[in-house]
This record gives C-alpha cells, structure tokens and sequence, in this order.
C-alpha cells in the first residue's frame, strides 16, 4: 500500500528558515511523526493563508501534501498561538531557547508523544507565569530525564556514597554529582551548593505547582542556569545560540 | 558545471555557471541567458556588465541611515524637504522601497541590515542599532516608527529598540498590525485579528 498522498498533523513550529522569493522552510514538532521539516509556500507575503498559522512557537493543525523532498503545507489553522508570548520580549526570547533546545536533542522523523506534551506544556507555561527562569530550569530537567540524560542527584557517580550535606561537586560528563572527595580530583566538575542540589532533587521529582513554591534567590537562580548549562552543552557538544541574546537581556535589565 | 559542457566554449560555460549561481536560475535557464547574450548587441551586453560592475564598485552605505547608496550622505537623508524630525526603522534597505512607494510617509529611514534572531547567533551588536542610537543624540528626532516585519523576530527586534529609547523621551510608534488589504478574514490567524481589533478605528 502506497503512503497517502495527503495527511493531517498537529504541530509546534520549532523553527523557520527562508526559502526562495517568498517560501519558508519550517522545522514542526509533531506528536506522531516527531520533528520534520516542511515547506510553506508563500508566508513571506501579507496574503498568505497560512501567514500567522505558521509563526515561530504556534501550535496549529496542519494538512501536508507529499513533495518528492520536502512536503508541502497545504493548510493551517491555529490551536493555540500563545499570544502572550508574543507579546513579550522576555517570554520571546526564553520560546526562542525552548525551540532551539528541543530541536537540539531531537532527530528528524522518531515519534515521541510525551515530548510533544512536555513542549506544549511548558509554552502554556511560559504564557502564564513570570517566573521565567523556573520555567525553563524545570523544562530543561524533565526534558534531559524524559531524553535519558537524568542527572543523577542521589548519590555520588564515582564511588556511590550517599551525599554529604555540604557543598559537593557536579561534572557533567559523570551525567551527575560527585562527592567532595571524588569532585575534588575533577578538573570538569563545578561546585555546587547544597541548596542547588535539594533544589534540583525536588523539581526533579515534583509537578510544577509544587516545583513554584520553593522560593530562589537571585545568586541560587545564577548557579541553578549554569550547571543546567554546563551539563546541556556537554550532551550536544555545543553552546545554544540563544543562551547569548538571554544573557544579554538579563544584563541590560540589571543596568536600568 | 558538469561535464556535459566539455565541449562548449570556455566563455560559454564560465557564464552558464555564474548564472547558475543566481537565486531561481537553473541550469536551463543559465543556457538560455547566455545564448541570449551571446547573439545581442555588444553595447547593450556591455552596459549589462557596467551595471553588474557599478552595483559593487559604486555603491556604499550612508553614513547616517546605513541605505546601501552611490553618494554620502544618500538622497533621502539630504533632502532638506524631507522632515527630519522622524525616522521610520527597517530591517533591510529592500524594504524602504514599498514606503517610498506609498508616498505618504516623508521623514528618514534607518536600516539595521538584519534582525535579532537569537537562533541564528544574531543579536543587537550583529546590527546597526548603535548607529541609530548616536542619530539620536543631537536631540533632533521626536518620533521613532518602527517598521521591522510583523513576525516574531521583527516584533522582538521592535520591542526591544522600543526598551532602549523609550528613556531618551522620544515617541514610538509601530506600524500598524492587522489585517492585509485585498485579503479574506477567513484566512487571518488568531494574532493578525487580534492585532487587527486592538487597533481599530473609528470611521
């Protein structure tokens, strides 16, 4: 049996590249078909039926025809446009980091439903709520235990010893904690606080109602971002583009 | 170029391959244009070649509004007609055409060559927004209208000059977001009509 030469799909648009005179090449995460690239003909001109319905960070039903490389969008209307997003510079730019994030870990064509629930849940979010930082720490978390890269917080990943309550260490390329003894000998690992690592533990294991009652000071909030960073550059090898643009806007807040 | 072309004259098939490069020419149409040249008048393929070779030699940047132009300053920031108490902020120098175009609009331009795309790497220092920013600075200006393109890049880009000039006092504007002229309301999204009720008018 040949593939339908039309289908239906919900998808998130992750990413947008131009194409041609008026065409753009958009990355969609899908819950059935996982990531894929398709072409939308046309959304560079004001007329376009597919216009806003195709917009960065926009969840929409969409009906594809296959194109001998790329398929094709055919259709679109919007589900949810998450317009207060759009309406904000902060919450654009932290979107922005959650696209690139999630099109940094996925490879093309493998379905993974509850990843397609994690991101939507986490743009519902970011639409709701002002305590950014959180939203993305805690997204960050469950995406990596979702993808298998869970830090491991318990116990030290040397030599397996509960954790002292004292300041321990964590080295992203042990995926985890070490203890002061064991950290102490590794160059790649970072100290870490002990509220960090309780605070990690619980939003590890908590929903997010609960994981926003924990109050986190400003200098808590800094450590929390760069172990989460450390460890997601080492998993892709590579620094997100966005992280520059965060932490240029978050500098230029402290100035005014 | 492939080698089908092996027998073709050296001259031929340099041209066929520059060609080939432009965006929308294929290899076909690469073929087609260079024979067209080949059998036209000399004069009218040397003035094709001028003209190709003045876009890079004779053209520069203003030096105020960053406009890709023959002289500096360019025509429209010398046009002392022109209110110079107004500058309209675009992305790219393509895009001043379709304002000029509507002859409604006389006050200057900035072009900041770009857009903040933090996916891409690009962020206010990769675009000419200090350069906007000394403009201001003499006091002249009184409004700013940004004109970056209603999609989310161009939103943040506007939101974010509006953050860096809303302290200097000087009024912000943003063009107006809604629905296109000749277009059906069936097909606007949720945002366009959302957009379009915030800014309606009265008649």
């Amino acid at each position: 049996m040949t593939a339908p030469r039309v289908y239906q799909t919900e998808a998130i648009i992750i990413k947008r590249i131009k194409l041609g005179e008026a065409d753009r090449i958009l990355t969609l995460y899908t819950p059935e078909l996982g990531k894929l690239k398709a072409v939308a003909k046309g959304t560079r001109r004001p007329q376009s039926k597919l216009g806003g319905h195709v917009e960065l960070l926009t969840h929409s039903r969409l009906m594809l025809a296959r194109g001998r490389n790329l398929d094709i969008i055919t259709q679109a209307q919007t589900i949810n446009n998450f317009l207060p997003i759009k309406d904000n510079l902060e919450r654009i730019s932290r979107g922005l980091y959650i696209a690139e994030l999630v099109d940094s870990f996925t490879g093309e064509h493998s379905e993974d439903r509850r990843l397609f629930d994690l991101v939507l849940e986490v743009l519902q979010q970011l639409s709701q709520f002002n305590d950014f930082e959180l939203v993305l720490r805690y997204f960050e978390l469950h995406l990596l235990d979702h993808l298998g890269y869970r830090p491991q917080l318990q116990q030290c990943t040397e030599c397996n010893l509960s954790l002292k309550p004292e300041a321990n260490f964590f080295s992203p390329n042990h995926g985890g904690v070490l203890c002061h003894n064991c950290g102490f000998h590794e160059p790649a690992a970072h100290p870490i606080s002990l509220n960090a690592l309780k605070v990690l533990r619980l939003w590890q294991n908590c929903d997010y109602a609960t994981a926003r009652r924990v109050k986190i000071s400003p200098e808590l909030a800094t450590e929390l971002e760069q172990i989460m960073r450390e460890y997601i550059k080492y998993l892709l090898d590579k620094q997100l583009k966005s992280t520059a643009w965060l932490d240029k806007l978050k500098r230029e807040i402290h100035h005014t | 170029m492939s080698t089908n072309l092996i027998t073709t004259a050296e001259p031929i098939a340099r041209l066929i391959e520059e060609f080939n490069k432009l965006p929308g020419i294929g290899p076909k149409s690469a073929q087609r244009l260079t024979y067209y040249l080949l059998r036209a008048p000399a004069n009218e393929v040397g003035a094709l070649a001028d003209a190709i070779r003045n876009l890079k030699e004779k053209l520069t940047l203003c030096s105020s509004c960053l406009n890709i132009t023959d002289s500096d300053p360019c025509a429209i920031c010398r046009d002392e007609e022109r209110d110079h108490t107004k500058i309209c902020i675009v992305e790219e120098p393509i895009d001043i055409i379709p304002l000029e175009r509507t002859k409604k609009y006389k006050g200057l331009y900035h072009v900041l060559h770009g857009v903040i795309a933090p996916t891409d790497g690009i962020g206010p220092d990769e675009l000419k927004i200090k350069e906007l920013l000394s403009r201001l600075n003499d006091g002249m200006v009184t409004e700013i209208i940004l004109a970056t393109n209603p999609n989310l890049e161009g939103e943040a880009t506007a939101m974010y000059i509006q953050r860096l000039i809303a302290p200097l006092g000087i009024r912000v504007t943003r063009l107006a977001r809604g629905l296109p002229y000749g277009g059906d309301l069936e097909y606007a999204d949720d945002v366009t009509i959302s957009r379009a009720l915030e800014g309606r008018q009265e008649m």
